[in-house]
């Protein structure tokens, strides 16, 4: 360990001290006793958090590579709709985005019966699909920018030489473009995934029971405020955490 | 095809939009939400300017109470915050009410919001501004201080005009982020832009007109404050050499 030095500072150790104190007290004087009948539902909640994390940010990450490509060297005709889709996504708040898919399809599907004798119904009457949907939508209009810039900075004198040896054009973007422009943008990456993370809690206001769902119920059902809240924002800090160290695994790696 | 415009309400909608109707709500809570957007941003700003000041030269505990601050803040989801903020704000009122002898107090929504969304605007301009200031070249402000300018005129005439330039494109997409999390006191119960057309789009069941409107508003907000941006961003770099082209 590097950092133990510069943490066994006079001053931090005091101010550790009374981090330390004051987590004691909050675990002595708060209010717990809810937590034992809570932790499977938020187990569950926890769960489905970051399965809806994982899975938007792919879903997310493979519409983001084509549009950030249109953008960079697509024709017009390719250029401009993926530009007005990062700029309408990029403008508006992600929770009038949620409740329009919600509420919006979800009020048109019904009306056709050919979507409700589909088999695809089941699932369309849940609230998930709708959540992964919007968050992988905002995901993607917010990389696709990102991946913009990444596909036009990767060195012009790279692409020339994989063509000078006659590489076909896929297997040029494969081995090359695509690995390089990801690279150079890891760290953008990390950042916007955590705030990915933070979009998450929204998809609470349609009915996903994830996390934050959890906390707003132990408070509905038991009227303590504070505590689950806390706690809340405790798994996220922690959730932030692994993601930052994940990405600094994958930068130095 | 009619059969699917129909189905969209598209018919109706100009009738649901018109200003009589439903369209003077939404037009209210842009109003609601721009306002909060603009106290957050200026209370983010002062907190900001403060906390990078705090952050470049203050001392050691000041440095690691702010560190803390804007980890703690910029890793929180801003729903969370919001909730946490607004309990702990209005439980801090009621308390000093009671100990004045009063009621409970109602608390106004408006300020609520510029509180809760402040404090978060805060952690991100603390960052964005330190980063600004930093870049400053340093001999301009020891030039300063040998003049021996006192402190505060230094930051007036030296630091915040030649770190301007560093700031407008962090602070442009701040004051974006302010716009857009104003929708998010909508889950707390304010009558924002967002907040209104749920209930317009609930009790009329045409969602997709009230939602596409509202994402209309939010986009032109976001447009017009790009365009101001960019003046501002031009006003902040006057004098300053072109890099297009190499000759100015």
């Amino acid at each position: 360990m590097t950092g133990l030095k510069e943490l066994m500072q006079p001053h931090r150790i005091v101010m550790m001290l009374i981090f330390a104190g004051l987590v004691i007290w909050c675990a002595v004087s708060l209010r717990w006793d809810w937590l034992p009948k809570y932790a499977p539902l938020a187990l569950e909640g926890l769960w489905t958090t970051i399965w809806i994390l994982a899975a938007s940010l792919v879903i997310g990450f493979l519409l983001a590579v084509p549009l950030g490509l249109a953008q960079a060297v697509g024709p017009w005709y390719l250029s401009i709709p993926a530009r007005t889709f990062c700029t309408i996504i990029r403008g508006t708040p992600l929770l009038l985005q949620i409740w329009l898919l919600y509420y919006g399809l979800g009020s048109l599907f019904p009306q056709f019966p050919w979507i409700r004798s589909s088999e695809l119904w089941p699932y369309l009457r849940q609230a998930w699909p709708y959540a992964v949907l919007a968050l992988s939508l905002s995901y993607a209009g917010y990389e696709g920018e990102v991946m913009r810039g990444a596909f036009s900075g990767v060195a012009k004198g790279q692409l020339e030489a994989a063509k000078s040896f006659g590489m076909p054009r896929f297997t040029m973007f494969r081995r090359i473009w695509l690995p390089q422009a990801i690279r150079n943008v890891l760290p953008t990456l990390g950042g916007e995934t955590i705030l990915q993370l933070k979009a998450t809690p929204l998809v609470a206001t349609i009915t996903v029971v994830e996390i934050y769902s959890v906390s707003s119920r132990v408070r509905s059902d038991t009227f303590i405020v504070y505590e689950p809240l806390l706690l809340l924002a405790v798994v996220y800090m922690a959730i932030a955490g692994v993601i930052t160290l994940a990405f600094r695994r994958f930068e130095n790696g | 095809m009619t059969g699917l415009f129909e189905l969209l309400g598209l018919g109706a909608s100009a009738e649901l939009l018109s200003l009589s109707g439903w369209g003077g709500n939404l037009l209210r809570g842009l109003a609601n939400s721009l306002q909060i957007a603009f106290g957050a941003y200026g209370l983010g700003l002062v907190i900001g300017l403060f906390g990078a000041y705090g952050k470049l030269y203050g001392g050691k505990v000041t440095r690691d109470l702010l560190a803390i601050y804007t980890t703690v803040i910029r890793a929180v989801p801003e729903l969370v915050l919001i909730l946490i903020l607004y309990y702990v704000g209005s439980d801090i009122i009621n308390k000093i009410s009671e100990g004045l002898g009063g009621g409970r107090v109602e608390i106004n929504g408006v300020a609520a919001g510029i509180w809760v969304l402040g404090v978060v605007q805060g952690a991100y301009a603390t960052e964005v501004l330190r980063g600004a200031i930093k870049a400053v070249p340093v001999g301009q402000i020891e030039a300063a201080k040998s003049y021996g300018m006192p402190a505060f005129m230094i930051m007036r005439r030296v630091t915040i005009p030649a770190m301007m330039s560093f700031a407008v494109p962090g602070l442009a997409n701040l004051w974006l982020i302010a716009t857009k999390d104003t929708a998010l006191l909508a889950v707390v119960g304010f009558n924002e832009l967002t907040l209104e057309t749920r209930q317009a789009a609930s009790s009329t069941r045409a969602y997709f007109t009230f939602f596409l409107a509202a994402g209309f508003l939010y986009l032109m907000v976001t447009l017009c404050s790009g365009a101001v941006f960019a003046r501002v961003e031009k006003w902040a770099r006057r004098g300053q050499p072109s890099l297009k082209g190499g000759t100015s």
